[in-house]
């Protein structure tokens, strides 16, 4: 299990040192190692049927690090390894050598994952504290990297929302550590009761904004767009499809942790981010479908998509609430994640970044566009696909407490992503302006676009058993 | 009030400070020191709480030293692009046009 956090640290380290736009073989080893023990751990926690503890060292709690993997844990792990290996992958062929905005893709992209597989297996709030600025920064120094004014200014952004969003996370652990005096998730669950002090109201309150704010929920959205829009299409797709839901991943984990007894004091509390979340539905939607360019659509596509997450939360004292959050976490992750990588393959070829410029694009690229179709897919939640499963939890969980409301909300959501996916494809079909040129691009990026935008559709196959790993809690 | 009490009251009025700083203020590089600010609040509310009759607890120092590392890591990056976007454009503020 430590693995999944050194060995990217290793690669990352290394490709550093071996210097400007190498390590790329190194990385794609790197990556396929973890993907096998992500698969490992993932066996491991579903068939034991209970969480899996290491010490790290053998320095215990209060002064070691503990890392502790459950079913969620694990599943996070299996998406973001699934996501950077094709990724990587894609990376590889994207960036020619010796070009500027590939030149450190390598490390940030390594120190990013580990951050990441910490964030993931980390058992106390202050380690999750430090992995989260791991997380942010090197986020931060990849959407930088393509060197622009533009693109220094939309990292710039990111970066103040992402140190805001951890500083108020940070208050939060410092206030808990002075009501009970440890940062340790498993020792502080039980402590919470209902009658807690107020300083333990304040100090959630603060973390689910400061997380909120990281994860890009309406009204807190205004970083993404620029941010996702402007960087390298590889980058995006690594932020879109892994970055945000990290802090998702830690609203579900204080939700039902710690801070369960008090929201369940206050049971209306659930209703805010549902209701945050369907405004991001409608209003990410909006922009998507009036967006000019490209990369921008599928960036307010992401804000759109991040809204169905917040709406499991009035749904967790149920069945099926977690699950539904988790497929469509991985729907999302895999389906964007392709959806990203095709648009770079489309912009790279026809060198236009306008959704108008893609005229004519379905006869050069048709692998490309059948990609960008089949994510689309997922993204409107059409059977078999995972996006469909994800959404039918979601319904079904829904209906069992009579919030038929919720289900206005999924399947109008649905239809407006049908709207903006086939904006695109409309585009692309329409016959080339005379005398364009389409530039030819290597065939394994188009392949691995291709391989993530039909992982997302095909997971909708094998998805009872990402349901019963999620189910697995300590 | 026992100064641990003290030095949270501080640190929170340090915080809030820093915060408004972060977000209201256009300069960057004054931004960036706003951030710093709103760091060391949170750093002292850590110590500041967890005093117990005024005999300082070992753990939370730990973890404000890494806060202090991580706090530089991020100055750092920020100010390296802040100078990165002064060089390109020539101004310290970010562009106001939304793309």
């Amino acid at each position: 299990m430590i693995w999944l956090i050194l060995l990217p640290l290793v690669w990352a380290s290394l490709a550093f040192i071996l210097g400007a736009g190498r390590g790329k073989w190194l990385a794609i080893a790197g990556l396929a190692a973890q993907t096998g023990l992500a698969f490992d751990l993932a066996a491991k926690v579903g068939a034991g049927g209970t969480a899996i503890s290491h010490t790290i060292g053998g320095w215990g709690a209060p002064l070691g690090i503990d890392l502790t993997a459950d079913g969620l844990s694990a599943a996070m792990l299996l998406l973001t390894q699934c996501v950077a290996l094709p990724l990587a992958v894609y990376a590889s062929a994207y960036y020619k050598r010796d070009e500027a905005a590939g030149a450190y893709f390598w490390p940030l992209a390594g120190f990013l994952i580990s951050g990441l597989n910490a964030l993931f297996l980390s058992a106390d709030l202050f380690n999750i504290y430090v992995t989260l600025e791991l997380v942010g920064l090197a986020a931060v120094g990849l959407v930088a990297a393509g060197g622009g004014a533009q693109q220094v200014a939309a990292a710039l952004r990111y970066l103040f929302a992402t140190l805001v969003g951890s500083g108020l996370y940070l208050l939060g652990v410092a206030l808990i550590y002075g009501a009970y005096g440890t940062v340790s998730i498993e020792v502080l669950t039980p402590l919470v009761t209902s009658e807690t002090p107020r300083l333990m109201w304040i100090a959630g309150g603060l973390m689910l904004i400061g997380l909120m704010l990281k994860t890009a929920l309406f009204p807190f959205h205004f970083w993404l767009p620029p941010a996702h829009g402007g960087a390298p299409a590889p980058v995006s797709a690594l932020l879109s499809a892994l970055v945000v839901k990290a802090s998702f991943y830690l609203i579900l984990r204080l939700w039902i942790g710690p801070f369960g007894p008090l929201i369940a004091a206050a049971e209306w509390l659930a209703w805010l981010p549902a209701l945050l979340g369907t405004l991001a539905i409608f209003w990410g939607s909006w922009r998507a479908i009036r967006a000019e360019r490209l990369k921008l659509l599928i960036a307010y596509s992401t804000v759109a998509q991040l809204g169905y997450l917040f709406l499991i939360f009035p749904l967790l004292t149920g069945h099926g609430a977690i699950q539904a959050g988790v497929m469509q976490a991985f729907a999302h992750g895999l389906a964007k994640a392709g959806m990203f990588v095709a648009a770079g393959v489309l912009i790279k070829a026809t060198g236009q970044e306008s959704v108008a410029g893609l005229a004519g694009a379905v006869e050069r690229l048709p692998i490309t566009l059948l990609a960008f179709g089949l994510a689309g897919m997922t993204l409107m939640g059409l059977p078999p696909s995972s996006g469909f499963l994800a959404k039918w939890q979601l319904i079904e969980a829904a209906l069992d407490r009579g919030y038929w409301w919720l289900v206005v909300v999924v399947l109008a959501g649905g239809l407006l992503a049908a709207v903006y996916v086939f904006r695109v494809l409309r585009q692309a079909f329409l016959l080339a302006p005379p005398g364009q040129t389409v530039a030819t691009v290597p065939r394994i990026l188009e392949w691995t676009a291709f391989a993530l935008a039909a992982a997302s559709v095909l997971l909708g196959l094998r998805g009872v058993e990402l349901m019963q790993l999620v189910g697995v809690v300590a | 009030m026992s100064s641990g009490l003290l030095f949270a009251c501080v640190g929170a009025l340090l915080f809030a400070m820093g915060i408004a700083g972060v977000i209201l203020i256009g300069n960057l590089l004054r931004r960036v020191l706003a951030f710093n600010v709103m760091g060391s609040g949170a750093f002292l509310i850590l110590v500041g709480l967890a005093q117990r009759n005024d005999v300082p607890d070992p753990v939370p120092q730990a973890m404000v030293l890494t806060g202090i590392v991580v706090a530089v890591a991020a100055t750092a990056l920020a100010l390296a692009l802040v100078r990165r976007l002064h060089a390109l454009t020539g101004k310290l503020e970010l562009p106001t046009d939304e793309i």
